[in-house]
Formats: structure tokens, sequence, C-alpha cells
């Protein structure tokens, strides 16, 4: 467990605290009762903290750039102090004009015809994980642990051109960035086992040999240029960062949440096997019920949201799986309909911070769905209670551990490339 | 029916060109490319509605 060692939460509109694990299994019911009562809840933790989880009072604040800064994104014990425009990891921590410079350096990589070379790759992962997964023929697998994790972290280090090997490297930084912020733990850490000295270590002996033509994200970053002149080492190291933190644990947590939500509805994985037409629909619903990202920014002048007051330097998360699960923009919005067809929900966020790796995402969750049903169509949940499969606290939400009872294999041998 | 993108409002959420391919095409940032002018084809009109419906900016309006 996550938890650190602050007080049990008192009440969750005035004392919340997304880093307990009481958050992590109950934040569907937590919003639903702050909506009705409180929709813009408050907190003393982490030096002033703000909960809006309407729809509306999320897509304001994400939309205003003026008022709420992105150079803090995390919400933990220390704030940045003046990054601002650019911040450490842009452009998810850059602020208006710079961001849109740092972005646009990025989003042809990750634009759909090119996220779409990165399939094959990406269901090549999927089937060696199935094959390691099903080889001795165990018939309980835990499939967040075994399987779903290890599908962005191996196309991001692909992307990136680092040794897979690196993988544990990166769950651990994210463990340690996104799910114990701030914590005692942290401060205790050698300097050569932190994400900050990784970094450094790439970028450096790329640059001892270089090469010609740019062939992963870092040479692109390293050949780059920002008003004719090249990126900081800060920035090319802060971005990097940005892709391993938000690139991996984001993705993972949606794929596991996928497969929580299959294992317990037969009709929605028969749906899925039987009619390949629904998957479409059915990727974004999943995405709207079991959002993982919830971002935070720092208030930048004295404003308010929701007509609640705020001040400057205040925290504010912007829980887009709340936001999701409004009834005022969406109907039933705690049942997951497999093919809604209204579905303008804010998984990736919402205005100029959209989350750059959504292709990416999308990609990887589809992909990673199909290949499971293809070689396990049929499955359940292998624990009494939903209840007791355990998700991540802090601002990224997905199920840690998903033991799941395999009841029908398919044969690798007669699985087509479609 | 009639159709509108507001480029200012797109963020690029690709919801568009994914659910209504005849109707939007992606630049090479990803961004949303209207490829028609106006007037939503006959027999496109459900894939114009589609769209409206789940651009996450709101860029997106159809008239009939
Ligand atoms: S769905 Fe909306 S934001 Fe996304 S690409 Fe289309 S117009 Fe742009």
């Amino acid at each position: 467990m996550t938890d650190t060692a602050r007080p049990p939460v008192d009440d969750w509109a005035t004392d919340f605290d997304h880093t307990t694990s009481e958050y992590a299994q109950n934040a569907p019911e937590i919003w639903a009762d702050l909506r009705s009562r409180c929709p813009v809840a408050h907190s003393e933790r982490f030096g002033g903290t703000w909960l809006p989880v309407r729809h509306e009072d999320v897509v304001a604040v994400a939309r205003d750039t003026e008022h709420f800064s992105s150079e803090g994104v995390i919400v933990n014990d220390y704030k940045p102090v003046d990054l601002a425009p650019i911040g450490y990891a842009p452009p998810i921590t850059s602020d208006p004009p710079f961001h849109q410079a740092a972005r646009r350096l990025l989003l042809p990589a990750f634009a759909p015809k090119e996220i779409d070379r990165w399939e094959e790759t990406a269901r090549a992962t999927c089937r060696e994980l199935l094959d390691e997964l099903l080889a001795d023929g165990r018939d309980v697998v835990d499939a967040a642990v075994e399987y779903t994790q290890h599908i962005p972290v191996r196309v991001i280090a692909d992307m990136l051109g680092v040794p897979r090997e690196d993988g544990d490297k990166f769950r651990t930084f994210i463990h340690r960035i996104i799910e114990a912020p701030g914590s005692a733990e942290q401060e205790q850490i050698a300097y050569e086992d932190t994400l900050d000295h990784y970094l450094t270590q790439v970028v450096e002996a790329r640059r001892a040999a270089p090469r010609e033509e740019p062939q992963d994200l870092v040479d692109h970053l390293l050949a780059a240029d920002l008003d004719g002149q090249p990126l900081s080492d800060d920035h090319i190291t802060g971005t990097i960062g940005l892709l391993i933190i938000a690139g991996i644990d984001t993705t993972w947590s949606a794929i596991g949440a996928s497969l929580w939500h299959l294992a317990q509805h037969p009709d929605d994985r028969r749906r899925l096997v039987e009619d390949p037409d629904v998957m479409v629909f059915a990727i974004e619903e999943l995405l709207r019920a079991y959002a993982p990202v919830t971002m935070a920014r720092i208030v930048a002048e004295d404003t308010e949201i929701g007509g609640c007051p705020v001040n400057a330097r205040d925290w504010v998360l912007l829980p887009f799986p709340a936001a999701n699960l409004d009834p005022e923009v969406f109907e039933d919005p705690h049942e997951v309909v497999i093919d809604r067809q209204r579905n303008r929900h804010l998984a990736f966020g919402v205005g100029i911070h959209r989350c750059i790796g959504s292709n990416l995402a999308r990609m990887e969750l589809r992909v990673g769905l199909e290949e499971w049903l293809r070689r396990i169509p049929d499955f359940e949940l292998a624990v009494d209670d939903p209840e007791q499969v355990r998700w991540s606290a802090g601002q990224v939400r997905g199920p840690r551990e998903l033991p799941v009872r395999i009841l029908a294999t398919v044969p690798h041998s007669t699985t087509e490339v479609r | 029916m009639r159709i509108t993108l507001d480029s200012e409002a797109c963020q690029g959420h690709g919801r568009c060109y994914t659910l209504a391919p005849d109707l939007f095409d992606s630049d090479d940032e990803g961004y949303a490319v209207l490829k028609v002018d106006g007037e939503v084809p006959a027999g496109m009109e459900e894939q114009a509605r589609l769209a409206a419906d789940n651009c996450p900016e709101f860029a997106i309006t159809v008239e009939d």
C-alpha cells in the first residue's frame, strides 16, 4: 500500500486525500457523493487542494490557461517555484505561449498515421505476453502484472530506442512519482536510482554516439530546434521523462480496467468477440467509464471554480474520470453501454493540453483487448468480490493486481493476423 | 444537413476522423480536416452526427 503517514480522511468534501487507498478503492462513489453536496471539494492537504467533480467545472479549469498554470501537474507537498512557462516536463508542464511550440515538436510523431506504424509491434508484444502467460497451463493468472503493464512499457521503450529491459526501472520511477508523490520513501533514494539520472545517461550516451538520421524519439529531440536553437538538455530530458511517466501507467491502467470490466460482464465479452465493429465504440466507452488520468493545475491568480473562490498557488485536481460520470452530460453514467453513441468523454483531457499520446493509447488499448480476447475469449475474476482487486492510488487509476480465471482459450496456431 | 468545423477549437482528439472517415481526415499533426464543403452528402448524415456528438471540444456543428 502506498498510504503515507497522513491522518485518515475526515470528510471528503473538506479533507480529501486522493493518495489514500480508500480513495483508490471508492473513487466513483466519492465523486458521486461530492457531486450531490459539494461539487468543488477542498482539502488543506498538500498545501491546499481543490477538487471539482462536475464535467462543466473540469472543462472550464482545463481551458482557462490564464488563471490555471500547468507548471505543476502532479499534486504533492513540494510545489514547483517559478518554472512557467516551460516547466520541468515540456509540454505537459508548459503554459502558453511556450507550450504550443514544445507540443508541435511532438505532435507529428503521435499523429494517427505515425501511430498506425506501431500497431504490428504492439500486436506482436501482446502475443508474446499471452504465449508466456498461457505456457504453463495455469487457469488463474494475473492480467495486470503478467499482461497489461508490459504492453506500454515495451512500446514506449521501442519508440524511445532504449532497451526493453529498462522497463523495470520505468515502473519504479512511475510508482514513486505518481503513486507515492512526495512521500518520505523518496528522500532516501540514491541519485543513481532516480529518473533524472536515468534520463541524463540516455541523453549523454546518445550525444556521444550521434546518428545521421533520427531513428527514434530521442534522436528526434536531439536533432530538433526551437526558433533556430537546439533544445536545452533540461527540455530534452524533461520530455523523455514525460513520455515515460505519462505513456505507461496510464495505458496499462486503461487496459487493466477494461479487462476488469470484461471479466465481470460476459455479454460485453461475447459482443466484442462476435461483433468486432462494436470495438470502436467499446474502446471509448471503457475509456469514459474507467478513465485513468486525473491531471492537476496550480492556480496562477486568484479566481473561482464553479463559484468557489480559489487563491493563487493552490492546487487544483482535474479528475477527468469524475467528469466522465456526470449525469448532466451522460445518460446513465454509471452503466457501461458498450456501444454508446454519444460519448463526449474527457479521458484524454480537454483544451490545449489534450493528451498527446491519445492515439497511441487507443491503439494499445484496442490491440491489447483484441489479442487477449482472441486467445482468451472467456474469463472471469478469480476473487469472490470485485472489491478485492487493488486499484492504484494517486492521479492514475487502474487495477494493480487482476487475478482472472481463464475459462476458454484458443490455441495460438489458429490465430491469424488480420 | 450542413456541417462546420471550428479549427481553432479542435485539439486533435481524433474522434471525428475515426467515426466519420468520409467526412474528416487528419493532418500531419493529428488535427481534423473537413473533407466536404458545408453540405453533408446524402447518406453521411449519421457519420456527421456521430462526429459532432463525440468531439470533446465541441468543435463540430451540424444543422439540419
Ligand atoms: S474530434 Fe474534435 S477535437 Fe478531435 S480531431 Fe475532431 S474536431 Fe478536432
